[in-house]
């Protein structure tokens, strides 16, 4: 059905807390071609992680889908009962999560815990699945699998254990791999091993990947599109190198003037974004970006922006892009 | 310029293991100096010693050896036995820490945290300056008045790292160890409080002792770059020297592991990956503390410590083959990737 492996429409979301309605996605549309590598990028609280949950089911229970659609591979997943989603959950999506350290269960030796994930999708024996799971951990570069698969997390590292946890997800080939900042705990040395594993995995097993992540530079080598978010939308959208090199929304542009240059001598101070996140329990009326924006007109705190095409696999929700049409006046 | 502020020499920091003989060798035989006015970055991998370095310089952590000299005055040496008083020197040596979710008591109003350090040193005279001067300090760090009467959990991320820069400004210090203090904060934010750091020393002639685990973040700051392994320094050198004729296997290592926010050049150049993980400090090995993972180790890297000795002006590195290394860097690319 249909040519995308992720098709999310419209969706919106809130979370029902005691202080009130959250609305953590607002009006978010993602499609993932099958073999794509997405990057979602933004802030703690944007509603990156908040997305790829929703589609694999593991909302909170005080989150509700309140509009749109959720479609994976065919399945309506957003209309999934619980039931039906562990039908699908591990077999053909799968999620490494933030922090390897907690994710994985302390009682439990890795054997146990691979094999289980081999075993609940199919029928293999108890000896083909410690055969599958020798498979994986080699397959994910882990070393005398034999010894590994007797030892419970604590005995591993961070980045061991990262790689058991991409092993678990991988257990039965997934068509898609969500990871949520899969390397933001990890240090930059064992950051790069990570990365060129999962680079070297989706060669060999052509899966999707949904990269999320805060950071720009873990997203400028691996991805062929990026999601930008900032407050619950999708504010600018496009490859890696529009994206980069041809920013069209003003958040973009802050978050690349932000990191520091590494490469060039010459020093230049950073550009911070001034002010701070927004506050989703009370949402600006217009532009969720407006009060931190240094180019924000007075449209901008009216109205929200449209998305505005650039090409056919490149928007933003930007008024700038259209201030021409609105000029007279208009700039504050 | 010239002059050192901070002079440390031979720091060692060992820590018990509980039920056993071992010790864990957190920082071992450490030596450096930081000249007034500079910024002196510290970086490496999780578990290398950096924070303990830093605690154990304001002595917060007692060393188990070496000498630590603050503007010319002795305040610890183990040969002498000599342990100075640390309260004035508290006034003149702060730190600001990793975590501003952990590093503010809940239950103390941002007011009361900032002026505490004014107390305990008797500052004020009275309830008026005392007021005045929290009030100057929210200020000059970017919050404002209202904010005094709030307690932490009120602010975010961003906000607590400032009141734990206020509260380390409150004593008028000289000197402030930054633990890193941006690692837990957002991109946007974190160039908003790494600029604030700046604007401070300018104004106030800080030095900084910046530790972190991010080489950019770090090279942007630092005049000078101290690079940590397993306990020990392995290479320093002035930051530019650093990144662009680093010399040291694990330098050039973690310099190419940054990633690089610009997908053309990402894509065109090639990491060099570090197989396997940090040895254990419990165990380290008996040569060279990075000849577990080094892509020259030999016979001699195993059996022999090498010398941290000074390679060119101002540049250190402790490595046998610093040869190779610099020539490998020569023809980039070339190292091999085991």
């Amino acid at each position: 059905m249909g040519e995308y492996l992720v098709d999310i429409k419209h969706e919106k979301l809130s979370f029902f807390t005691p202080v009130g309605e959250v609305k953590a996605l607002n009006d978010v549309s993602i499609r993932m071609k099958e073999g794509e590598v997405l990057g979602v990028v933004g802030e703690s609280g944007s509603g990156k992680s908040v997305t790829a949950y929703s589609l694999i089911g593991l909302t909170a229970e005080n989150g509700k889908i309140m509009g749109g659609e959720v479609n994976f591979n065919g399945h309506r997943v957003d209309l999934m009962s619980e039931k039906e989603m562990r039908g699908i959950r591990g077999k053909e999506i799968s999620i490494i999560f933030q922090d390897p350290m907690t994710s994985l269960n302390p009682v439990y030796t890795i054997g146990n815990q691979i094999e289980e994930a081999v075993r609940i999708h199919g029928d293999k024996s108890a000896e083909e699945a410690r055969e599958r799971a020798k498979e994986l951990l080699t397959l994910v570069g882990i070393n005398e699998p034999e010894k590994r698969l007797k030892q419970y997390p604590h005995e591993l590292s961070g980045g061991m254990r990262q790689r058991v946890m991409i092993a678990i997800a991988l257990a039965c080939e997934p068509k898609l791999l969500i990871a949520d900042e899969p390397t933001t705990a990890l240090d930059v040395t064992i950051q790069a091993q990570i990365l060129e594993l999962m680079n070297d995995l989706k060669n060999k097993l052509g899966m999707g990947i949904m990269l999320i992540t805060h950071d720009l530079g873990v997203v400028a080598s691996m991805c062929d599109n990026i999601a930008v978010m900032y407050a619950g939308e999708i504010v600018e959208y496009g490859s890696a190198d529009d994206i980069f090199y041809n920013p069209k929304h003003e958040y973009t542009r802050g978050l690349l003037k932000s990191i520091p240059k590494f490469q060039e001598k010459e020093y230049s101070k950073l550009v911070p974004i001034e002010g701070q996140p927004v506050d989703l329990l009370n949402p600006p009326k217009g532009c969720p970006f407006a009060p931190r924006c240094d180019s924000c007109m007075k449209i901008c705190l009216r109205e929200k922006p449209e998305s505005i095409d650039f090409g056919e696999n490149h928007y933003s929700r930007c008024w700038l892009n259209v201030k021409d049409e609105y000029s007279g006046g208009e700039k504050s | 310029m010239s002059e050192k502020l901070i002079d440390i020499e031979g720091l060692k920091q060992y820590f018990p293991v509980a039920g056993s003989k071992a010790q864990v060798k957190a920082v071992d035989d450490v030596s450096f100096f930081i000249k007034k006015g500079e910024t002196f970055g510290l970086v490496g991998e999780s578990g290398c010693g950096k924070t303990t370095t830093g605690r154990s310089i304001l002595r917060l952590i007692e060393p188990t050896a070496g000498k630590i000299t603050y503007d010319g005055d002795v305040i610890f040496d183990s040969k002498s036995g000599k342990k100075a008083d640390m309260l004035p020197y508290r006034r003149k040596m702060q730190i600001v820490f990793q975590d501003p979710y952990a590093s503010l008591d809940p239950r103390m109003t941002v007011g009361d945290i900032v002026g505490e350090a004014l107390d305990i040193h008797n500052l004020c005279k009275d309830k008026k300056e005392r007021y005045d001067r929290i009030i100057g300090l929210l200020q000059r760090v970017g919050l404002n008045s209202e904010h005094a009467n709030r307690y932490p959990h009120e602010f975010s991320g961003g906000q607590r790292q400032r009141v734990g820069i206020a509260r380390a400004l409150a004593v008028d210090p000289e000197f402030i160890v930054c633990d890193e203090p941006v690692s837990a904060l957002d991109v946007s934010i974190q160039a908003q409080v790494v600029n604030m750091f700046e604007e401070l020393q300018n104004e106030l002639k800080l030095t900084y002792l910046f530790i972190a685990h991010d080489l950019s973040v770090v090279n942007h700051i630092s005049d000078r770059i101290g690079v940590m392994y397993l306990g020990h320094l392995v290479e320093l050198a002035e930051s530019e020297e650093l990144i662009f004729h680093a010399v040291h296997p694990y330098t050039l290592s973690l310099i190419s592991a940054v990633p690089i926010a610009d997908p053309k050049i990402a894509r065109a150049s090639k990491r060099i990956i570090l197989q396997g993980d940090v040895p254990s400090p419990l165990n380290p090995p008996k040569g060279c503390a990075f000849c577990t993972r080094c892509p020259y180790a030999d016979e001699i890297c195993q059996n022999e410590k090498p010398e941290f000795k000074e390679i060119g002006p101002g540049h250190y590195c402790a490595c046998h083959h610093v040869d190779i290394a610099s020539l490998s860097r020569k023809s980039k690319n070339k190292m091999v990737i085991v």
